[in-house]
């Protein structure tokens, strides 16, 4: 059993529409993890952390996966960023 | 297209490892491991992806569409839950070693010993 | 090894490791040509063998539910070692939670905020629960659920209130809550033994209409206790680090 070629629900878009799509999200991906990662500042690194994210949302969403989508949104957008605040939130009081 | 996804994977990868080999700070070595971690999902999910499928749920379709590969996701969708989890448990000892050493660059918390 | 030499190490290190990968990505199939045989099967028996509508969460429950009790328990691990790590060292005393309350400089929360918090606080709830209990029909399920059902609690916190968010979540609530969770899992997997089947097997009646809130057995119950489970735990987490940003205090300072 190989692959599909093209198939018509109501739910499907076009091949072409949908690979556009992929395409820009995963060079917009790639610039949201190369620009975490040169953020030196850790709390400024955190709310790019979220905004990567939300990018990395919208590309499990083109990859017809919402429960992961699901996941990576209240991940990366709340649990995350609390954690790493609070703790930098801690270090940061000790260094005063 | 046919490799793009691949290549973003090794990208990101390649890059979060570059951030946690050259920070100096404790905190954001932990973020980089983030963005390491979460180029294993993109791959995961690229592998089990079919061209012009539908998300495998099948409530107001029919039972027999085409649809992307459901065991990826299931494999995705924990590990986003459960790496959570243990960067809190880094981020614990993070702190730890802050109160014992004083400082949290991991080039000289390598000095230290014990 | 100084840092450019540790870099300059790195990026040799990390060409040689790039350029294997891509070697061997000239031997697999692109992206979009999914050949083999193990999702298409499943997404054409799992509707009927088990139904449920949502095939990931009958695959995370049902098929591969071995493998979720061990991510469960590793979150249950992560929980309890955050709490041990970061216990009280020597020199620290813990001030109590009325004295931090009254005396900390900290700048008041903005009304804006808490009111969009405790506004939102109730939803929030309604919404992680919903997903907790939905995993049969439409895309949720027990660890989505169970993440928002913790950000609820955050919110208490965020409005401004630390005490409340210790009144209503007392560690000892949030340790039974997680034990409950975790171990209703095994439990339920447990039940199948005695009706000679194997370990995790779907023993309750499946129902008539697939993704209705009645069917698919066990999925709906499993998923129900790793949402408690996962709310818990993150509630654990959470407080342990807020307990010692705005609690513990260093002796003599």
């Amino acid at each position: 059993m190989t692959g599909v070629v093209a198939v018509t629900t109501p739910y499907s878009v076009p091949v072409p529409l949908m690979d556009a799509l992929q395409v820009t999200v995963l060079v917009l991906v790639a610039a949201g993890a190369t620009a975490v990662v040169l953020t030196r500042r850790p709390v400024r690194q955190v709310i790019v952390l979220s905004a990567y994210g939300l990018m990395l949302a919208i590309l499990f969403m083109a990859f017809q996966a919402p429960d992961v989508t699901l996941s990576e949104l209240t991940v990366g957008g709340v649990a995350l960023p609390l954690l790493l605040l609070l703790a930098l939130a801690k270090v940061r009081k000790k260094e005063e | 297209m046919h490799i793009l996804p691949f290549v973003v994977v090794a990208w990101i990868l390649a890059v979060g490892l570059y951030g946690v080999v050259t920070s100096r700070h404790l905190v954001h070595q932990i973020v980089c491991l983030i963005v390491v971690q979460s180029s294993t999902y993109v791959l995961l999910l690229a592998v089990g992806y079919v061209t012009g499928a539908v998300a495998p749920y099948f409530y107001d379709i029919p039972v027999h569409t085409p649809a992307v590969d459901p065991v990826v996701q299931a494999l995705a969708l924990t590990d986003v839950v459960v790496e959570a989890a243990v960067t809190a448990l880094l981020l614990a000892f993070a702190i730890q070693a802050h109160k014992r050493f004083g400082t949290l660059d991991p080039q000289e918390l390598a000095d230290f010993k014990g | 090894m100084t840092p450019s030499a540790r870099r300059w190490a790195f990026l040799i290190a990390g060409a040689g490791l790039v350029a294997f990968y891509l070697w061997g990505l000239t031997g697999l199939p692109g992206f979009g040509d999914y050949p083999g045989p193990y999702g298409f099967i499943l997404n054409q028996v799992a509707v009927g063998q088990t139904k449920a509508t949502a095939v990931v969460s009958a695959i995370n429950f049902e098929y591969r539910g071995f493998d979720t009790v061990g991510e469960e328990f590793i979150l249950f691990v992560a929980a309890a070692g955050v709490s041990v790590v970061l216990r009280h060292l020597r020199g620290e005393r813990d001030r109590s939670a009325m004295d931090e309350a009254l005396g900390r400089g900290a700048a008041p929360t903005s009304d804006a905020v808490r009111m969009v918090a405790l506004v939102f606080t109730g939803p929030t709830v309604v919404i992680g629960w919903y997903l907790a209990t939905h995993a049969q029909t439409s895309p949720s399920g027990g660890f989505q659920g169970g993440v928002v059902l913790a950000t609820a609690f955050i919110l208490i916190y965020l409005s401004g209130q630390f005490l409340m968010f210790k009144r209503v979540s007392p560690v000892a609530l949030a340790d039974a809550a997680e034990a409950v969770g975790a171990g209703g899992f095994a439990l339920v997997g447990l039940s199948a033994l005695p009706l000679s089947m194997p370990y995790l097997s779907n023993v309750l009646p499946l129902g008539h209409t697939p993704g209705a809130i009645d069917s698919s057995g066990t999925i709906a119950l499993i998923s129900l206790f790793v949402g408690v489970e996962v709310a818990a735990a993150f509630v654990l987490i959470v407080g342990e680090l807020l307990e010692q940003t705005l609690l513990v205090r260093q002796e003599g300072g």
